[in-house]
């Protein structure tokens, strides 16, 4: 797509400058008050994004949008009308052909393929519930704040995948002996000519683990455009930088990818938790790949009121990032004493899970509720909240302030 | 009476999301084809010293909602974003233009 012909002065005439009036859009569905420190913090509702219902507007173009933070309090997975949104270029194909697209297998392989949708559906097929979280998820909570997406908790969501296993179709291709990495870029593009094309890559044997997929359904139906019809792929357990959509081109490489969506961008620091002190330097970085443990109050918001004398019920959600749930532990007086909860059904091990538990009754005042999900590699979250210049990887203890009287 | 509810809504999800698996039909998934038309924003850099280049310039790649929710930054920190889109994503931004934006987004308070 060539859009380097500078089309922005067109592009401002045509959009008119009339809109600079309206302090709220048409298509606005009210605000939310999201708990940015030091703000801005009131951002729109919208419903305007099609196949979407109310999503918190980050932006409208390229879209990103997060998912308000009470469908998590619903169920385990998150409906495809409420998933969060999140795309670089602007670029993305309104319109997608199921008919004729294809996904191409090429590269450092015996036999490039070219697929439709139907050989895919072909394929013997694999099923997996796990989370897609974006790097970012919570950058905007980061103290001191970082520059970025500004997200609360909402930009992840839990699925049930459903496709072919990577490892099936680079078979049918046939990985070269040599081969190091396995290449993967979508339908979308850059605005501007020569900007970098988002392209993101694993190594082979995590590629062939069996797990990673190409996924042509979530929750049981086709994509949503904007999540990446019409194949997306999915790398559970690891952050959703990797989870390309509208996937359309596999490329095996026989080199380290090193183009600017690996080597640049998309990096944390080579310590413990991506945790490092402001103003810190010297450090190694390697790219984000798996994820580490969270959970989250969905019952009760920040600054919740209570009854003296009653039992609280607390109920939220957790995972465990790169493998299953061991504990969810719930913490009444700011983390000083920590109780079990009782963890709901197991989707799978990349998946949300239910926590619940009942606290005793409360004296007036304000109490810090907290919650520590410690995964079954025997991960805690950390207590403190972690920093690091990218707003990557947040997984600090959740506090949930409840005011009794 | 809490977990009894939670228990109940669980068992009502697996009901629920149970006849609509792919996994379980027995054909192969059928594929519908996807039109959408994408919102646009009316959005634009509020009025002050700047604002023309902003709005010329940045407007062309994205609208400026996810400018307009930053938090307070130092202008060290826009000038470091303004260079990345100009390298690094190769924005095409007139050289005169520079410095009117990273002042511009540098004065530019968080609001509401």
């Amino acid at each position: 797509m060539s859009h380097s012909a500078i089309p922005r002065r067109a592009m401002l005439a045509g959009l008119g400058f009339g809109g600079l009036a309206a302090a709220v859009p048409a298509w606005a569905a009210g605000t939310v008050k999201l708990p940015l420190p030091g703000g801005p913090d009131l951002l729109d509702l919208t419903t305007a994004f099609p196949g979407k219902g109310p999503m918190i507007l980050q932006r409208t173009r390229p879209p990103l949008l997060e998912t308000p933070f009470e469908v998590f309090d619903q169920g385990v997975f998150t409906p495809n009308d409420r998933f969060y949104v999140r795309w670089h270029w602007a670029s993305i194909p309104t319109e997608v052909d199921a008919n004729a697209y294809r996904l191409a297998v090429r590269g450092h392989v015996d036999r490039e393929l070219s697929l439709s949708l139907d050989d895919l559906a072909r394929l013997p097929r694999f099923e997996i519930a796990a989370v897609n979280q974006c790097s970012g998820n919570s950058r905007g909570l980061f103290e001191p704040r970082v520059p970025g997406a500004q997200w609360a908790n909402g930009s992840m969501g839990n699925a049930r995948w459903t496709g072919v296993r990577l490892k099936d179709v680079l078979d049918r291709a046939g990985v070269k002996g040599g081969a190091v990495q396995v290449r993967f870029s979508g339908l979308d593009e850059p605005v501007v000519d020569d900007a970098p094309d988002f392209k993101k890559s694993l190594d082979l044997d995590h590629a062939r683990d069996g797990e990673v997929m190409l996924a042509y359904a979530m929750n049981g139906e086709q994509l949503p455009l904007l999540n990446g019809f019409p194949l997306r792929l999915v790398v559970p357990g690891w952050y959703s930088t990797y989870w390309v959509k509208m996937l359309s081109d596999i490329e095996v490489l026989d080199k380290p990818d090193d183009q600017y969506w690996m080597k640049t961008a998309y990096r944390i620091p080579d310590v413990p938790g991506a945790n490092i002190k402001p103003g810190q330097t010297g450090f190694k970085t390697v790219p984000i790949n798996r994820m580490v443990p969270r959970a989250f109050v969905t019952n009760l918001r920040d600054g919740a009121q209570a009854t003296a004398g009653s039992p609280v019920a607390v109920r939220g959600i957790a995972f465990g990032g790169d493998c299953g749930v061991r504990t969810v532990e719930i913490s009444a007086d700011g983390g000083a004493t920590w109780s079990p909860s009782k963890l709901g059904a197991d989707e799978g091990t990349y998946s949300f899970r239910r926590f619940e538990g009942d606290l005793p009754a409360f004296a007036t005042g304000t109490h810090a509720i907290k919650v520590r999900c410690t995964n079954t590699n025997g991960l805690a979250q950390p207590m403190e909240r972690v920093w690091n210049g990218a707003g990557f990887m947040q997984n600090g203890v959740e506090t949930v302030s409840l005011h009794v009287a | 009476m809490v977990t009894s509810r939670t228990t109940l809504l669980l068992a009502a999800l697996a009901l629920a999301s149970a006849p609509m698996l792919v996994a379980q039909a027995a054909e192969p998934m059928r594929f519908t084809s996807q039109q959408i038309e994408l919102p646009t924003s009316d959005r634009f850099f509020p009025e002050g010293p700047g604002a023309e280049a902003a709005n010329n310039n940045c407007l062309a790649c994205h609208s400026a909602g996810m400018v307009l929710t930053q938090p307070k930054l130092s202008k060290a920190q826009w000038t470091e974003t303004v260079n990345k889109m100009i390298y690094v994503y190769k924005a095409p931004i007139d050289e005169a233009d520079v410095k009117a934006i990273v002042d511009y987004l540098a004065a530019m308070k968080p609001q509401p």
